[in-house]
């Protein structure tokens, strides 16, 4: 089942500089399992650690924003794909003045360090 | 350096204002393959907020697509700050997703003087260009400390030191 993505300038550099490529799956989820497969790390742009679509990256499915399509109860991942779909990912086009820590860890393009454990020194 | 001709400096600061006090977003396309812009397309502020913007994602999709059916890229991305200085926060280099484009601030916190500011944001890292407006008339209003050379055809502005 082929569905054709298209690819974001800053995330090119996963597809050997192609702004489309070819996927396969069921559902959103799915499909970036086996993008990640080809283009190691594109996935990991798009997901957060907690396994969520980033909230500052849009896809669209079609012509349909997936945070609109998602079945109820559930993700954005979850949405379905057909053959012949065309998936689109857009960063989502953001800032502003006021500096929210809370973004930065939520960011696309710049990704905080996960966070690590306190080191507590030795009895 | 960002060249951009005075019309479309005097659109965007024209939104800036209007929106004020929440920021005003949009875009300047221009042709893929150069670095003009060209068409001025301002963008709801999906927020509504003084201190966030944030493109409608549906009007952005929109947006791209017809820039990709004209052959076009966003050239400037633009957007105000209505109570600071025109110089990206860290919410603006962090979400910075175009690394081609030049990122246009407009500051609206003095009622009577616009500063305007371009940038480069790649991976993090800011750089601020100098802004060269075209078909100027000479405004006394532009002649600021950071003017350096102006001509009868363009007034250049200069980068401000880093803050």
């Amino acid at each position: 089942m082929a569905i054709e993505v298209r690819i974001p300038t800053i995330l090119r550099s996963y597809t050997g500089g192609a702004k489309a490529v070819d996927g396969a799956g069921s559902t959103l989820g799915d499909l970036l399992v086996d993008l990640d497969a080809k283009h190691p790390g594109l996935r990991g742009r798009l997901i957060t650690p907690e396994g969520g679509l980033h909230r500052f990256v849009n896809v669209y499915v079609n012509d349909e924003d997936v945070r609109f399509l998602a079945p109820s109860g559930l993700t954005a991942l979850d949405a379905k794909l057909n053959d012949g779909d065309t998936v689109t990912i857009l960063p989502a086009v953001a800032g502003g003045a006021f500096g929210l820590a809370a973004l930065a860890a939520l960011c696309l393009t710049h990704p905080a360090a996960p966070p690590t454990r306190p080191t507590l020194p030795p009895i | 350096m960002l060249t951009i001709a005075r019309t479309i400096v005097d659109a965007i600061v024209a939104h800036a204002r209007g929106d004020h006090p929440d920021e005003a977003c949009g875009v300047v396309a221009g042709p893929v393959d150069g670095d003009t812009p060209v068409r001025h397309i301002p963008m709801e502020n999906a927020e509504r907020s003084p201190t966030f913007y944030r493109f409608d994602s549906m009007e952005q999709l929109r947006v791209w697509r017809e820039m990709d059916n004209r052959d076009e890229r966003p050239v400037v991305i633009y957007h105000s700050h209505t109570a600071t200085e025109a110089y990206p926060s860290r919410t603006d280099i962090n979400l910075a997703g175009e690394p081609d484009a030049h990122y246009l601030l407009v500051s609206t916190r003095e009622p009577d003087a616009t500063e305007i500011r371009s940038f480069r944001i790649v991976a993090g890292a800011v750089t601020e260009e100098p802004v060269h407006v075209v078909d100027a008339t000479v405004d006394p209003n532009a002649v600021q400390s950071y003017l350096f050379g102006q001509t009868p055809l363009g007034v250049d502005y200069e980068c401000r030191p880093a803050s």
